[in-house]
């Protein structure tokens, strides 16, 4: 089912800007591993934590973003997250497309 | 090697961009250990080019005046291959960009880029930046003087000039020696045209406050002559009424055409004359001509074989390549050759680095070891004997570098957007793809004529959609893309602001709609006449009424 508020969590790596996903207390390379917070104080609570690990300084930028499930595939609901989760969309040999993912 | 007549770094120069690589080089270890936050990395590393894209960091290269040897190009190919992913993305203002650096190698490139006269410095942030120059410069048959010289001059003086570093926004400067305009004068912020006055003395136009974005602006002339030995003084003034009254407190209403419009023209003359008097009386930033003479002298034209002009024929595709991409050169024998990064269907500006390699060896076997590259995001060998045009196709053929579209419908401007940049709203490269493949017919490309389409990603520009005679503008509509079509821009000397046609498109229906009023102006077209030159004629309404076309017309009713 769609629920509107389903969230997921992003950020780059530093040292070379890969893109993350948030699973449990770390990241994953792949939106269909990460954890989806259904409601907001769960993502709330993950993006705060997210936002306090930023002192380890092992990656950037962490932010929401909204997503759907459709037969348990987590589908970014927004064109950006799309192509952010599968890298350009005139290159299909480049980004996390091209790793099979 | 063939060298080239170009800039050589001084001392001062050479030990500037060292020190600023091992600065930077620091500057990322402390990063990586913690000892800086990204907070404080931040403004350091776009000091140096480096952005955080949407999918990884991006490095964003100075070519200043868009010049470039075959040494770096070649170095160009190499970084493109051991650091990145094997290509680079040549940019609307003459820059390289990298789309997959790792933060932890970008020390190692701008080491690789200083060891050929190049960095990432004032491609980012509020100084002024990268200066642009006409591509056809110190070849262009129409042209009074080489810009670049001058280029080279403002380049020096504005570089980490103490009163610049922190503009109130980014300084965009660009400078052509003709009057044909090929460097989009009235879209910069400033811009100098050498011009010649009723004496035969050469001197400069300056104008001020043109710019794309939200509020678009054509330039208006600040200084219809300043002599030569007046530019930098004239440049400080304005520069300074700039710093003092420039807003500051709104990043939408900061750049000099919000000043300009604000003032207006007239008040801005008289303030920046009065800074000027001043300026001129303390004598300090007089240029003096031994000083241009001495910069002139890097940029000196080549020795050129005496030749006789001799267009040479050749078959079907190097007929059509010679009609719309080679110029007519100011030497005898001599022609200037366009490379269009513009196939069919591809990425417009990318090369690969096996293209870059390959055009460095042109470059070098026939154009004395020199190219431009055009704000149009095409590549310029500027100086090639006439005779070598065949052979010069024949290897660029052989690279997918040959396609005959420059100045046609299929030479399409595109920013990266949506694709790669952060800011996007929408996808500009597949728009361009679907409209190439639209017009891929070659003769159809003919039939139509000149005909500038530019795609920007967001409202911010990049792609010039408000210069181009059909501009596509992509929105965010919840998430969703979409395009708007504008009609009339010219980025050109009879420049002009294109006007938004109305609700926008979606990606599946706009290339449709330039189809339809591509047609239009097939039909309606008098003798002679542009697409642009028809449109003027005959205004928005007839085109707008064909370029919904009947069921979307329906369906935007509804
Ligand atoms: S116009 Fe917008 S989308 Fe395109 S490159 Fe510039 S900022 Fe990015």
């Amino acid at each position: 089912m769609a629920n509107p508020s389903s969230q997921v969590l992003t950020a780059n790596r530093l040292n070379d800007g890969t893109v993350l996903y948030r699973k449990a207390d770390g990241w994953v390379l792949t939106l269909a591993e990460a954890d989806v917070y259904d409601d907001k104080p769960a993502a709330q609570a993950a993006l705060d934590a997210a936002t306090a690990g930023l002192t380890r300084n092992e990656y950037v930028s962490p932010y929401l973003f909204e997503v759907r499930r459709e037969n348990g595939v987590i589908h970014p609901v927004k064109e950006r997250e799309i192509i952010r989760a599968a890298g350009p969309s005139v290159r299909a040999d480049l980004g996390k497309q091209a790793q099979g993912v | 090697m063939a060298e080239p007549n170009m800039y050589r770094y001084d001392e001062f120069d050479a030990q500037f961009v060292a020190e600023r690589t091992a600065q930077f080089r620091t500057q990322v270890e402390r990063r990586l250990k913690g000892e800086l936050n990204e907070d404080q990395f931040k403004p350091l590393r776009l000091m140096n080019g480096l952005y955080l894209q949407l999918h990884a960091y991006m490095l964003r290269v100075a070519v200043p005046y868009g010049t470039l040897s075959s040494a770096q190009m070649r170095k160009l190919a190499h970084i493109a291959r051991v650091y990145d992913k094997g290509y680079g993305h040549f940019t609307t203002r003459q820059n390289i960009q990298y789309n997959w650096p790792a933060l932890v190698d970008v020390p190692d490139i701008l080491e690789e880029l200083a060891s050929v006269e190049m960095h990432a410095i004032q491609t980012s942030g509020n100084c002024i930046r990268n200066v642009t120059a006409d591509h056809f410069a110190g070849a262009a048959l129409d042209e009074i003087e080489d810009p670049r010289p001058l280029a080279e001059v403002i380049r020096q003086w504005s570089s980490l000039h103490p009163e610049f570093v922190f503009l109130p926004r980014k300084f965009k400067i660009a400078v052509s020696g003709a009057p044909n305009d090929r460097a989009a004068l009235a879209y910069h912020d400033m811009a100098i045209e050498i011009v010649k006055n009723d004496q035969g003395r050469v001197g400069y136009k300056v104008l001020v406050g043109g710019g794309m974005g939200r509020t678009p602006y054509i330039a208006q002339v600040l200084g219809d002559f300043v002599e030569k030995e007046d530019i930098l003084a004239f440049l400080e003034a304005a520069m300074r009424i700039y710093n003092q009254q420039g807003r500051r407190d709104n990043m939408y209403k900061a750049r000099i055409k919000i000043l300009t419009n604000a003032l207006g023209i007239e008040e801005m003359r008289r303030l920046t004359g009065i800074e000027f008097a001043e300026i001129k009386k303390a004598g300090t930033l007089q240029l003096p001509k031994e000083e241009l003479d001495r910069i002139t002298a890097y940029f000196a034209a080549p020795a050129f074989e005496t030749l006789e002009d001799a267009m040479p024929s050749g078959d079907a595709a190097f007929e059509a390549w010679k009609k719309t991409n080679v110029h007519k050169h100011r030497q005898p024998g001599y022609a200037i050759a366009t490379i269009s990064l513009k196939p069919i269907g591809g990425v417009p500006g990318d090369a690969s680095a096996d293209q870059m390699d390959a055009v460095a060896a042109i470059m070098d076997r026939y154009s004395l070891g020199e190219i431009r590259v055009s704000h149009e995001q095409n590549l310029v060998l500027p100086h090639v004997r006439q005779k070598d045009l065949p052979a010069i196709h024949a290897a660029l053929a052989g690279f997918d570098l040959a396609t005959p579209n420059a100045g046609l419908i299929t030479d399409i401007i595109a920013c990266p957007g949506l694709d790669y940049c952060d800011l996007a709203n929408a996808r500009s490269i597949p728009i361009a793809q679907d409209i190439a493949k639209t017009f891929a017919d070659l003769d159809r490309q003919h039939d139509i004529g000149e005909l500038k389409i530019k795609i920007s990603g967001c409202i911010n520009a990049c792609g010039h959609h408000h210069a181009g005679h059909i501009g596509i503008l992509g929105v965010d509509k919840k998430g969703v893309e979409f395009y708007q079509l504008l009609l009339g821009g010219s980025g050109a000397e009879d420049a002009s602001i294109g006007q938004i046609m109305g609700p926008g498109f979606t990606e599946h229906e706009i290339a449709g709609a330039v189809e339809r009023v591509v047609n239009l102006y097939l039909a309606k077209r008098e003798k002679g006449e542009r697409f642009l030159d028809t449109y003027r004629r005959m205004g928005m309404e007839p085109f707008k009424n064909v370029a919904y076309g009947e069921e979307l017309y329906a369906v935007h009713q509804g």
